[in-house]
């Protein structure tokens, strides 16, 4: 009976135990922020049209993740897997945008070890990264558990639980995308 | 070929370097052996297999933790002697036993292993055995996590260990503070042991806080509000609490760290980085940390002091705002580590009066404790006489915190052996005792027979006695000047002191020979002291109403609880009914039993634990195909296990009933002899 209820309860304690995570690593980036040790600061290096790109990517997925549970309300099988699909491309491509932009920044010799700010900023937007890259493995095999077995009571409740966490990693991105990178050329 | 690429920075020339630290690894490999043939000459394999590794029985994952956490106390108090005897010794023109570097790998390892390892350890081990049983519950909210946190703890605490035989341990003491644990000072692999083997053990515990948390919360029985609530298991919610909360603290600060050894980063380091945002973060998860051990000890003083006073504990609701109290403090006092830093006057000052200020709701819980001890009917089991010994010494170790507390104080008596006294007094006489006290307590419930009385109160003398004269004399040295982390001093009167410290030191060790020979003797004369009535001590609480041992299922009919001392109340109220009397509703045959679902065994926390550990090691000695590997099959692991749809399996009535009636009959039988 409360099998469900429970385990969104512990994956909501789950967050919050990542939401101060993240809290600590924006905590390091505050303090790190003006370590540039003669390097680059925000100003040089962060594009805004691009990350703006990166955001609306990643808004327009947790949107369709959104489309994916309201398909699962009414049983739609194939819509909650091809929104599932969908929401996986967007994903891949903002990690792919990311991973170019990490390359760039190496490629002209402002990667992780330039300086104690460059550090922080590569540690912060990296574990989003790394939260996004878990999402699409556990969104990929949810899609094959979904084709396999249908919209079973188990893989319902792990499709709550995902878009959960995909929404959660929103948040997230909007507080880096705020104060990583809004700020940071300001 | 380039080996490198199979072996990382691997070699021959990293075994153990001089006699102490071959002596070490020996013994380390000798018990692992030994262990392993013992289980092969006894067939055991399977049935450990089957019984307790795959187990996801929160009683038997707790006493896996209890097991490995005492050979975990072997190694950290075979360190604390080294220490002892080196500093002993080691004045003047005599250099001790050991080498300036190896005493400073002795006190790392000791301070790590155990805060992470013997603390932790049995903290968890007695959650999983009693919690469950506490609030009602047949389990965890999620048995399989707590078998996968149980797995990652064994996987951190074998590389710990391994440090002993491939390579180093860290130098750079229990919390590794930078610039010393960074490459340019550490280039060697101990602070990586350190940091993959607290991480990995870390994660574990972060994920446990989690399960008990969501435990307490959500899967109390009917009836349970939280002000009914048994202590112990409110204390517990406080300190998952504050796990929850300030695991995620310690994971990023060591990470970070990895990040600098690892890839040249610089968060703590020159080039941008800031060392004193280190020594922040790890406090801000330090203190809190300290306050997750002492809590479930508070918890088992208050639920072993009304037992055996037979009273019911005096001011409960002011016990559950002092908890509360205390989880908000602590996570505003961590400066308190570092006042010499150079924060300024104002910060200190707040700092200061934050940390004096938890001096009162832990004044509240003394109190009650002792209000409870009034007018009571005391009964002096061990459990008792480990409060006894608690409300002493935890008293002076608080009162020296309050001087530590005042940073003018503190600017003298920073970083000395003062300090080292009075954190002993808090760890040992707070935590431990406390611990000791809820195991003997508690074990009949688990193992179906107590513990011995005498061997208990002889292990008692000796830890209290050894502890007061190991830590008295520190706290002299430390007003005397002496720094802590010394392997040699110059000035001969503090010899003297430091050779009582030896001999207290010994005496402890006496006293856990004392523990060792209890469990032994116990053991032999199992049918002697057998708890056939599941309630040994007269007890309150409902883990006392199922029979003893606890059956898998620990409740064949979910209790409903009205008051508090829920047990107590049913017994009061039954007093002519002897199987209530003695044994609670659960035996009562006339209800009605139902079919009960129960989680299956798995390997899945297992393998996930080995891959875990590969994975630490690889990554402590560059051997990146290991780590690669590692990490796919963990991942695959994981998911195979959670689209796993046969977890669970079925106890039907009819066996439950039949159990149940076994267990009256026997009560009964017992009962006319
Ligand atoms: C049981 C008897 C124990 C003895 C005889 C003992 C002895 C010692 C000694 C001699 C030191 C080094 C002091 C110095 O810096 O000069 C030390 C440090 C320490 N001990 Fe213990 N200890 C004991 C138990 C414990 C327990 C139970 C814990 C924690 C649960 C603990 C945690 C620590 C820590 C964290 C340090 C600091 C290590 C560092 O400096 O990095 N000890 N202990
Ligand atoms: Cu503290």
């Amino acid at each position: 009976m409360n099998k469900d209820t429970t385990t969104i309860f512990g994956f909501w304690v789950y967050l919050m135990t990542d939401f101060v995570l993240f809290a600590s690593l924006f905590s390091v980036f505050a303090v790190l922020r003006s370590g540039t040790f003669g390097g680059p600061s925000g100003v040089d290096i962060f594009s805004l049209p691009f990350v703006f790109i990166e955001t609306c990517l990643l808004l327009t997925s947790s949107f369709t993740a959104g489309l994916s549970l309201i398909a699962a309300r009414y049983g739609k099988k194939i819509h909650v897997v091809l929104s599932l699909i969908v929401t996986a491309l967007l994903g891949l491509a903002f990690v792919a945008m990311e991973v170019s932009e990490f390359a760039k920044l190496a490629l002209e010799g402002n990667d992780w070890t330039r300086s104690g700010f460059l550090s922080s900023y590569f540690a912060l937007v990296g574990t989003h990264g790394l939260h996004i890259v878990l999402g699409l493995i556990w969104m990929i095999a949810l899609i094959v558990a979904i084709l396999r077995k249908g919209l079973t009571r188990s893989n319902t409740r792990k499709l709550v639980l995902l878009s959960l966490f995909w929404h959660f990693l929103d948040l997230i991105w909007i507080f880096i995308f705020t104060i990583v990178y809004l700020f940071g050329v300001i | 070929m380039d080996w490198s690429l199979l072996f990382g920075k691997l070699s021959w020339g990293l075994l153990p370097e001089n006699a102490v630290a071959w002596g070490g690894a020996t013994t380390m490999v000798v018990i692992g052996l030994g262990l392993i043939g013992l289980v092969a000459y006894f067939k055991a394999w399977g049935p450990l297999w089957r019984n307790w590794l795959t187990s996801l029985d929160p009683k038997r994952i707790g006493v896996m933790y209890i097991v490995v956490a005492l050979i975990m106390f072997v190694r950290g108090a075979a360190d604390a002697v080294l220490m002892r005897i080196q500093q002993a010794t080691s004045v003047g023109s005599a250099h001790g036993i050991v080498t300036a570097s190896h005493f400073q790998e002795i006190f790392s390892a000791h301070g790590s292993i155990m805060i992470f390892f013997v603390a932790m350890g049995i903290m968890f081990g007695l959650i999983n055995l009693i919690v469950p049983l506490q609030i009602g519950a047949r389990d965890v909210a999620f048995p399989f996590l707590n078998s996968l946190s149980f797995w990652l703890f064994v996987a951190g605490a074998l590389i710990i260990n391994l440090s002993l035989i491939l390579g180093d341990f860290s130098t750079a003491g229990w919390l590794s503070y930078p610039p010393l644990s960074e490459l340019a000072y550490s280039p060697t692999v101990g602070v990586d042991y350190w940091l993959w083997s607290l991480q990995i053990s870390g994660i574990g515990s972060l994920l446990s806080g989690i399960n008990f948390l969501v435990t307490i919360l959500k899967m109390r029985c009917k009836g349970m509000s939280l002000m009914k609530m048994p202590m112990f298991s409110w204390t517990v919610l406080g300190s998952m609490w504050l796990v929850a909360v300030s695991f995620p603290i310690l994971t990023v600060s060591l990470a970070l760290l990895t990040l600098d050894r690892t890839f040249g980063m610089h968060f703590f380091t020159a080039g941008g980085g800031n060392m004193m945002m280190y020594v922040n973060l790890i406090w801000a998860w330090g203190h809190p940390e300290v306050y997750v051990l002492v809590l479930p000890a508070f918890g088992i003083f208050s639920e072993v002091v009304p037992v055996f006073s037979g009273k019911k504990l005096a001011g409960y609701a002011s016990m559950v705002y002092s908890v509360i109290a205390i989880v908000f403090l602590s996570f505003i006092v961590w400066l308190h580590h570092f006042f010499t830093m150079g924060a300024g006057a104002d910060v200190n000052a707040f700092f200061g009066i934050m940390t004096a200020v938890i001096a009162i709701p832990t004044g509240v819980k003394m109190f009650n404790w002792i209000f409870t001890m009034y007018h009571g009917r005391i009964r002096f089991f061990t459990p008792m006489m480990w409060y006894m010994g608690f409300v002493v010494l935890f008293t002076l170790g608080g009162v020296t915190g309050v001087v530590l507390a005042e940073p003018v104080a503190d600017y003298q008596l920073h970083n000395g052996l003062f300090l080292v006294a009075h954190f002993h007094t808090m760890i040992v006489s707070g935590v431990l005792f406390g611990y000791f006290a809820g195991l003997t307590y508690w074990f009949p419930k688990i193992f179906g027979f107590k513990l011995d009385e005498k061997w208990g109160r002889r292990a008692f003398w000796n830890w209290l006695i050894g502890f007061i004269l190991a830590f008295g004399p520190l706290y002299v040295l430390g007003f005397m000047g002496a720094t802590r982390r010394l392997d040699h001093y110059t000035d001969p009167s503090w010899q003297p002191l430091f050779i009582i410290a030896g001999i207290g030191a010994a005496i402890i060790v006496l006293g856990f020979a004392c523990q060792l020979i209890q469990l032994f003797v116990s053991i032999k004369n199992r049918h002697q002291a057998l708890d056939t009535t599941g309630d040994p001590w007269n007890g309150r609480t409902l883990e006392w109403s199922i029979p003893s041992p606890a059956p898998a299922y620990n409740f064949a009919i979910l209790p409903m609880v009205e008051s508090r001392d829920e047990y107590w109340q049913l017994k009061a109220h039954n007093e002519k009914d002897v199987a209530i009397q003695a044994t609670g509703k659960t035996i009562d045959i006339r209800r009605e039993y139902e079919d009960i679902t129960m989680p299956r065994n798995t390997a899945a926390g297992f393998a996930i634990g080995a891959a875990t550990f590969f994975f630490g090691f690889g990554f402590v000695w560059h051997i990146w195909w290991l780590v690669i590997v590692s990490v796919i099959a963990g991942t695959a692991f994981l998911i195979m296990r959670t689209f796993d749809e046969d977890t669970e399996y079925i106890i039907r009535a009819g066996e439950v009933e039949a159990n149940e009636r076994r267990l009256r009959d026997r009560f009964i039988t017992m009962q006319n002899v």
